[in-house]
């Protein structure tokens, strides 16, 4: 799960970790407070708060241009942010629809000096942590990556052993800070791993990490995202999850735990595994067709759960056909049928349905299927499946 | 004709009372394995369905019951603490179905399998398990599907491993043992593992294994095979068509070597180790026929 910029800094703030004193604002009433509380004698940077990088580059739906601004007066400040707050930010990671910005953090402007880089998250294959720096912050770390991977330094942190002094020292000499510095990233990086750890996030980034002119460290933009699965033990995380940062499908779909992604196809799929459902969207594509979402239904899903789908899968008005694909281990084929059924009586089904079962009670699914009055196509192989799907719907599309 | 489990299979099941672990219980029985002990603490000396023995902790089921494999329905909450609690009972091989489990609380598993003293096995978690046709069923896969025989597969995913299976048995290709090592980042059994032991099992021919995107997992087995496997093998990698950035944060992409975790970083190591692919989900069996006369 992904949290704002403001309050990734409210928690690394909470680790002693130094940020730019900032507020935030949701409306236009509480813009004047949030800039009250900033030191009149320094500049303000207004920043629109989505879930999306490239905000600085990004453009409003409206023609203003810049997520993040600078600004010399309070006036000057509020009537930026009043410019961008309800209007929709594109930057290179959103769709060309960008986000509707509903908050605007309010941050006292520093002097850079120098941006580094500084992220730590999980390492898959050490299934420890993994601290990644480098002195070329500021920008996209892959491009970093790609062009000058020698200034990129990785020091694998074991979560049985901890964050150590040396692997804070390998940092800091490799981002040739100095004296204080040293001192100064070694609490920084005690802060992110307490963190990383205590809240179970899956990555902590602060990119620019900065020196100001007086050579001390701040963490000038943050991005924080936390394991899903850990929630449980963080209702304080979860109660800064922002539904409007998502497709209002998906958020519809994890609250029946459904998997739904959104894509921008017309053929709907729903699929119990993700990795059924990803080769259900493979096969889609190699028939030349186009998927309009990735759904798994999940391990255990019930009737409720089912319908839940379909209705999802039908408030998409882009979807011209659907396909079913369900091999049954703990998803009993019966269950799904009588979902299908179900959701058929409940919502209007005004597309083609093609329908593969396969697995546990094949035989009462596809009786329950077949009994029912519903339009179907059943099928019995997933390329057949997929073979029947894609000609429809191109057929429906003349 | 198998891997890790077979007819001296002695299981227990951790989480047997719960709904999933019961119903799965039933089809594990009826298709042979021998259920020895179940554990849910607090029922210690009742019986399960009138016939097996729950126990309060899986070291009395280790004594009392001499189970030596165990399969883990508890829920995400616990399930890693469970996996735990079967290695310091001794258990050999542990198999964990739930899905859902904290990453961190994998890592700190996986960092107590890696330790010297200790000799146990996980398989995944949120895996369908392992089966040995004919012989036993662990986890949640339809045992029907299978049919004996002399073709080790291995696969990331559940379903999809079912949909591999069907093509298999429909093609008259049987199955030595089926091992679904889990979706999640952090996993006990690797892709590399499960396909060393298929390589030294004489009775496994050949070998289908099922990738998906993001890790590095299938590059890694790919390494190995080059080097050191002979037997022919067949693979499919699910995600081609997956959006970018929705699995896997931004910066996690330079962790893991550059071009590894894309669908077609993994076909291009596959076909580089000399893997038959199949590009198509539903030609999968098609593909290890193409390398392999059954």
């Amino acid at each position: 799960m992904n949290i704002h910029e403001y309050q990734a800094k409210a928690l690394l703030n909470e680790y002693n970790i130094p940020i730019p004193k900032g507020f935030h604002a949701q409306c236009e009433s509480s813009i004047d407070r949030a800039i009250e509380q900033l030191e009149s004698s320094q500049k303000i940077v207004v920043k629109a708060q989505i879930h999306a990088g490239g905000r600085g580059k990004g453009t409003f739906t409206n023609g203003f241009k810049g997520g993040v601004q600078l600004c010399k007066t309070s006036n000057e400040a509020k009537s930026i942010a009043l410019k961008m707050l309800g209007n929709h930010l594109v930057t290179k990671q959103t769709s060309a629809l960008g986000r509707k910005v509903q908050t605007i953090y309010f941050t006292e402007a520093c002097s850079i000096n120098h941006e580094y880089y500084l992220a730590i998250l999980l390492d898959r294959e050490s299934a420890g942590a993994v601290i990644i720096a480098s002195t070329e912050g500021g920008m996209n770390i892959e491009d970093v990556a790609r062009n000058s991977p020698e200034k990129i330094v990785r020091v694998r942190v074991p979560l049985d052993l901890g964050l150590k002094p040396h692997h804070s020292r390998l940092i800091a000499f490799n981002l040739e800070l100095k004296g204080q510095q040293i001192k100064e990233l070694h609490l920084i990086l005690n802060g992110l791993y307490r963190m990383f750890i205590e809240k179970d996030a899956e990555l902590i980034e602060i990119n620019p990490l900065i020196t100001d002119s007086a050579g001390s460290l701040f963490a000038l933009d943050a991005k924080v995202s936390v394991d899903s699965n850990a929630l449980f033990k963080h209702p304080e995380i979860t109660k800064l999850r922002d539904t409007n940062e998502e497709d209002p499908k998906e958020v519809e779909a994890s609250a029946h735990n459904l998997n739904y992604i959104a894509l921008e196809g017309n053929i709907a799929c729903m699929v119990n595994g993700a990795g059924l459902a990803m080769a259900t969207m493979d096969i889609i594509k190699s028939y030349g067709g186009e998927p309009a979402n990735f759904l798994d239904v999940g391990g255990g899903a019930n009737e409720e759960q089912v319908t839940a789908a379909f209705k999802i899968i039908l408030s998409d008005p882009n979807v011209k056909g659907i396909l079913v694909n369900i091999f049954g281990g703990i998803m009993q084929c019966d269950i799904i049928a009588k979902g299908i059924v179900l959701a058929a009586k409940n919502v209007s089904l005004s597309v083609p349905l093609v329908v593969r079962l396969e697995g546990t009670n094949v035989k009462a699914g596809k009786k329950i299927l077949n009994e029912s009055s519903l339009k179907l196509i059943s099928a019995d192989s997933l390329a057949e499946a997929a073979d029947i799907i894609t000609k429809t719907v191109a057929e429906l599309s003349g | 004709m198998s891997i890790l489990v077979d007819k001296n299979t002695r299981l227990v099941v951790q989480g047997i009372t719960g709904k999933a672990g019961t119903f799965h219980t039933q089809q594990c029985i009826s298709y042979g394995t021998n259920v020895v002990a179940g554990v849910t603490p607090g029922k210690g000396g009742l019986k399960w369905e009138n016939s097996v023995p729950i126990c309060n902790s899986v070291s009395e089921a280790v004594k009392q019951e001499g189970a030596n494999t165990t399969v883990i329905y508890v829920p995400p909450p616990f399930a890693a603490d469970s996996i735990l609690e079967a290695i310091d009972a001794g258990i050999e091989l542990i198999i964990c179905i739930t899905e859902g489990i904290p990453v961190q609380a994998m890592a700190e598993v996986r960092h107590k399998l890696n330790q010297g003293s200790v000799n146990a096995r996980l398989i995944g978690p949120n895996c369908p398990g392992i089966i040995t046709p004919g012989q036993c069923k662990i986890g949640i896969m339809p045992g029907y599907i299978h049919k004996e025989g002399r073709v080790g597969v291995v696969s990331r995913s559940g379903t999809l491993t079912y949909e591999a299976v069907w093509q298999l048995t429909q093609k008259g290709l049987g199955q030595s043992t089926c091992i679904g090592i889990g979706g999640d980042p952090i996993n006990g059994t690797s892709q590399k593992d499960a396909i060393a032991l298929f390589n030294d099992d004489p009775e496994t021919d050949a070998i289908i294994m099922i990738g998906e995107i993001g890790g590095n997992a299938e590059e890694e087995a790919c390494e190995f095979i080059k080097k050191h496997v002979n037997k022919p093998i067949a693979g499919f990698i699910a995600g081609a068509s997956a959006p970018k950035g929705r699995t896997m944060g931004h910066a996690g992409a330079i962790v893991s070597e550059s071009g590894s975790g894309t669908a077609e970083a993994k076909f291009n190591a596959m076909e580089d180790a000399g893997i038959t692919i199949a590009k198509n989900p539903s030609k999968i069996a098609d593909a290890l026929l193409n390398c392999y006369s059954g």
